[in-house]
């Protein structure tokens, strides 16, 4: 693990003539801290993320990892560095589940899986890690939209990057596997010093797991500190238009608690 | 904790299992083949033996007698011909159909086959063709250049910046389309003779198959094949998604690029060589599909096996479908292929 910090600057993320994000700094992201990129739905969340992971042709500013510009790497030392993890991991695919944790390491060839039985065994160390070790014979059309992400995030965990990029992780999951979730990443993180960073639609989870919350609308950033910071009534009045409280439940938690949409005077 | 170890002992030894059974599989298929290409050429006008035909083809070529020539000069092209056809033209299938993630897509459906069959029209109707060429090969040449230049209008689409696999697919089908109304136009304007000759071509047929034509065809095999292989995991990443396959560190364009050049190799020599036979690369890949899977290790050579099955099989029931006759296998392959395509579907369906 290289454990040196991601910075963003200057970014500018289009598809063809649409640009989605524009001049965006981003302070720099430290090695074992946990970011939450929110926003209101079409805020250019994900376009950050595929932005930044390099997957979007229309991309032009500088993303360093430490010294090196990962916008200028080829895709195959790209991999070697950053996992993404889109939001849907395709349903209709005559793979089973470990097929599509040998393929994930072998489509490369990586150090951590020199041949296929060394693939098939750290393969099995991640599903483990996850408490999916069940499914690992299951083909991907057989499982539920939360078994799924599980996997989709396994895939994303077992090529053991310096960056870990998950878009909505927790979409599909029910309330434990949530917080099972978001606790795993949020320990992979720490424990394996990488930077991570996670978009995410539920605020409380964000609050809760996340050392770091970064607001974006339209494309700009709104407000970017620790979720106490950042979360604040007049933040989610102007990001998200709602008339929002903020309260600390029993065991100091952060709770949002949104009262009621905000009219805009067009209305 | 003993419990763990035990669900993840079980997950490394069903994977091995996994594996095992679908080499098992490969290998069925295989023997499979072996014993249709025998029949195949055991079949025809004079019924050989089955022990005959073996001795024959253990004795070599040019080792005399009626049987061997039987054997060596007219059965055994047709057979080699219709393997070598079905496997190339099941692995071009297998490979689009990955690459533009489009279960509909294969060589015929997106306009190679059509593409060919206007090279042909234009050699055969009108007399003109790639300069330099024998008369011989005029037909068969105009027919690849055809198809390569259709599969290279495909692949420059497919650079286009903004152009999504979806867009490709419609591309491809709008080429067909237009293809079809060129040779429908030819076909208007052709003499009856050269009508006739262009039907059959269209039909697809075994009976043009010679031990050059066939060199060719196993050269471009062997040329493709190794490059299948190699991309076989990248091909099986990008099963999973664009964005997912390229996080993994494949360069999704150049997989691309290089698939669609195989076919491109691959599904215009086969035409060229035997015409329109479409079914095979469409529906090869989904008996592979249904059998092993979408790891490509084994979806790409079980393809490629299926296709060579199936149309070794449908040459055998060509020449015995009406006696006396030879049922141009463009015409046999959907029929036989539909029903066999069917029962695995809908047995497939029962089962989940």
């Amino acid at each position: 693990m290289s454990a040196v910090p991601l910075s963003v600057t200057n970014l500018r993320v289009a598809y063809g003539r649409r640009v989605i994000v524009d001049g965006l700094d981003l302070a720099p992201l430290q090695p074992g801290t946990l970011t939450a990129l929110v926003g209101p739905n079409a805020a250019g969340k994900s376009t950050l993320l595929r932005g930044i992971a390099g997957l979007v042709p229309g991309t032009h500013g500088t993303v360093r990892l430490g010294e090196r510009d990962l916008l200028a790497m080829s895709i195959p030392e790209r991999a070697r560095h950053l996992a993404y993890m889109p939001q849907g991991l395709p349903g209709g695919v005559a793979l089973t589940v470990m097929e599509t944790l040998v393929g994930a390491l072998r489509a490369v060839p990586t150090a951590l899986a020199p041949d296929g039985a060394s693939a098939a065994a750290h393969a099995i160390t991640v599903l483990q890690r996850l408490g999916i070790e069940h499914l690992a014979l299951r083909t991907l059309d057989r499982l539920s939209g939360g078994q799924r992400q599980l996997v989709g995030l396994a895939q994303a965990m077992a090529r053991e990057p310096d960056i870990l990029m998950l878009d909505e992780p927790t979409s599909a999951l029910d309330l434990r596997h949530q917080v099972s979730v978001m606790a795993l990443v949020r320990e992979t993180v720490v424990q394996r010093g990488l930077v991570g960073v996670v978009v995410l639609h539920d605020l409380g989870l964000a609050a809760r797991f996340a050392d770091r919350l970064v607001a974006l609308s339209e494309g700009a950033i709104q407000a970017d500190g620790t979720p106490l910071e950042t979360l604040t009534p007049a933040l989610l009045a102007k990001v998200y238009e709602v008339e929002a409280r903020i309260e600390h439940c029993s065991m100091g938690h952060l709770l949002v608690l949104a009262d009621a949409p905000i009219r805009s005077a067009a209305e | 904790m003993s419990a763990t170890t035990l669900a993840a002992g079980d997950a490394a030894l069903g994977y091995r299992r996994l594996i095992l059974r679908r080499a098992a599989l490969l290998l069925a298929l295989s023997l499979g083949l072996l014993v249709a290409f025998l029949l195949d050429v055991a079949t025809g006008p004079a019924r050989l033996p089955l022990g005959t035909v073996l001795d024959a083809l253990l004795a070599g070529r040019g080792a005399g007698g009626a049987m061997s020539v039987i054997v060596w000069d007219v059965r055994l092209p047709y057979a080699v011909m219709a393997m070598l056809v079905g496997a190339a033209l099941a692995l071009s299938g297998a490979e689009m159909q990955t690459v533009l993630d489009n279960p509909l897509a294969s060589p015929f459906t997106l306009g190679v086959s059509s593409a060919a069959s206007l090279g042909a029209a234009l050699a055969i109707v009108l007399g003109t063709g790639i300069p330099f060429v024998p008369q011989d090969w005029l037909v068969p040449a105009n027919a690849f250049v055809f198809a390569l230049a259709a599969m290279l209008l495909l692949q420059f689409m497919a650079q286009l910046r903004g152009a999504g696999l979806q867009a490709l697919v419609l591309f491809g089908i709008a080429l067909v389309f237009a293809f079809n109304a060129l040779v429908a136009l030819i076909q208007f304007l052709a003499t009856e003779q050269a009508l006739q000759q262009l039907v059959f071509w269209s039909m697809g047929s075994l009976a043009r198959a010679t031990w050059d034509k066939i060199g060719i065809l196993a050269l471009a095999l062997l040329v493709a094949i190794p490059f299948s292989a190699r991309a076989a995991w990248r091909l099986t990443a990008l099963r999973l998604g664009e964005d997912r396959a390229r996080s993994f560190g494949v360069d999704t364009n150049a997989t691309r690029r290089g698939a669609l050049l195989r076919v491109s190799l691959l599904a215009g020599v086969s035409v060229a060589f035997v015409g329109t036979i479409g079914f095979v690369g469409l529906v090869g890949p989904h008996a592979a599909r249904l059998m092993v899977g979408e790891d490509h290790r084994f979806f790409l050579p079980a393809s490629a096996l299926c296709g060579a099955l199936l149309l070794s099989l449908s040459s055998v029931v060509g020449k015995l479908a009406v006696p006396g006759l030879l049922v141009p296998i463009g015409i046999v392959t959907a029929l036989v292929g539909v029903p066999v395509f069917l029962a695995l579907v809908m047995g497939r369906g029962r089962m989940a």
